[in-house]
């Protein structure tokens, strides 16, 4: 199964859309709520990272029967340096973004704790690749 | 306890989602801080903030919870509302500050 969607920077209002289709999708799939969870968290945070950091991206999520791979890939200002990325607290997040209540800098750690495998590439200046890999039931978690 | 029940004890007024005022309560959490709710909120939670964007019901939906509180008689944005309504998830509004309402809302819980 493969689903598709697209985000926009700065598009606030959208933010979170992606995450709650495919909370619904793995709801129906009768996937463990607590996976679920922990999926969610993770999507949520890389789909927010997009609106707040980049200029557009796109989302792919694609499920099999073990897994759910997320593909996130943005064009924006990519990272520099993607280890002091995911330190916690670490933000270069706009005032307004941060009145907000967004921009802690606990977006990356929380994707870190709740993905299986979370995988960053990315350029400067062209944008960033987020994969996010979970697997689906508790036995195959690696 | 359910979110009807905190309602009249703690004579919070209903700003939306009235659909959602029987959902049961499992506790709560005070925080302005979006990750920091989407990472350590549990389940059934009521959530008490200042925020009054609509990104607080994505949260409030994407983590199950079962209302949100605004203090200090706050007022959410005409979207906010919207998407509470939507996902029949109640927005309740006290004048107290968070301080206070947290601290009523655990004697209740706990007591
Ligand atoms: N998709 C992205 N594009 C560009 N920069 C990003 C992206 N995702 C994260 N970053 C950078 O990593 C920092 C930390 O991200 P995160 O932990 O999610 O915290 P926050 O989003 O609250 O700033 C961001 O402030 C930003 O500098
Ligand atoms: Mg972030």
């Amino acid at each position: 199964m493969e689903f598709n969607f697209t985000v926009t920077g700065g598009d606030f209002i959208s933010a979170g859309h992606a995450s709650s289709e495919v909370k619904k999708v793995l709801q129906k799939l009768n996937v463990d709520p607590k996976i679920t969870r922990r999926i969610v968290v993770a999507l949520y945070e890389a789909e927010v990272n997009i609106v707040a950091h980049a200029y557009s991206g796109t989302i792919k999520a694609s499920i099999d029967t073990e897994k759910i791979t997320l593909v996130l890939d943005d064009e924006g200002p990519g990272i520099p340096s993607i280890e002091q990325a995911m330190q916690e607290g670490f933000s270069t997040a706009s005032e307004k973004v941060r009145e907000m209540g967004f921009g802690a800098g606990m977006g990356l750690p929380n994707m870190s704790k709740n993905a299986d495998e979370l995988n960053i590439t990315s350029d400067v200046n062209k944008g960033t690749r987020v994969e996010i890999i979970t697997w689906l039931n508790n036995k195959a978690k690696a | 306890m359910t979110v009807n029940d905190i309602i009249t004890k703690l004579n919070l007024s209903v700003l939306g989602g009235e659909q959602g005022l029987k959902k049961e309560i499992s506790g709560a959490y005070t925080c302005d801080l979006l990750s920091d709710v989407m990472g350590n909120v549990d389940d059934g939670n009521i959530w008490i903030t200042l925020q009054t964007h609509k990104n607080v019901m994505a949260i409030a939906s994407l983590r199950d919870l079962s209302a949100v509180i605004l203090v200090k008689g706050l007022q959410p944005d005409a979207d906010m509302l919207e998407k509470a309504n939507e996902e029949g998830i109640p927005v309740l509004s006290t004048n107290e500050q968070a301080f206070e309402i947290s601290g009523k809302l655990f004697q209740l819980i706990h007591s």
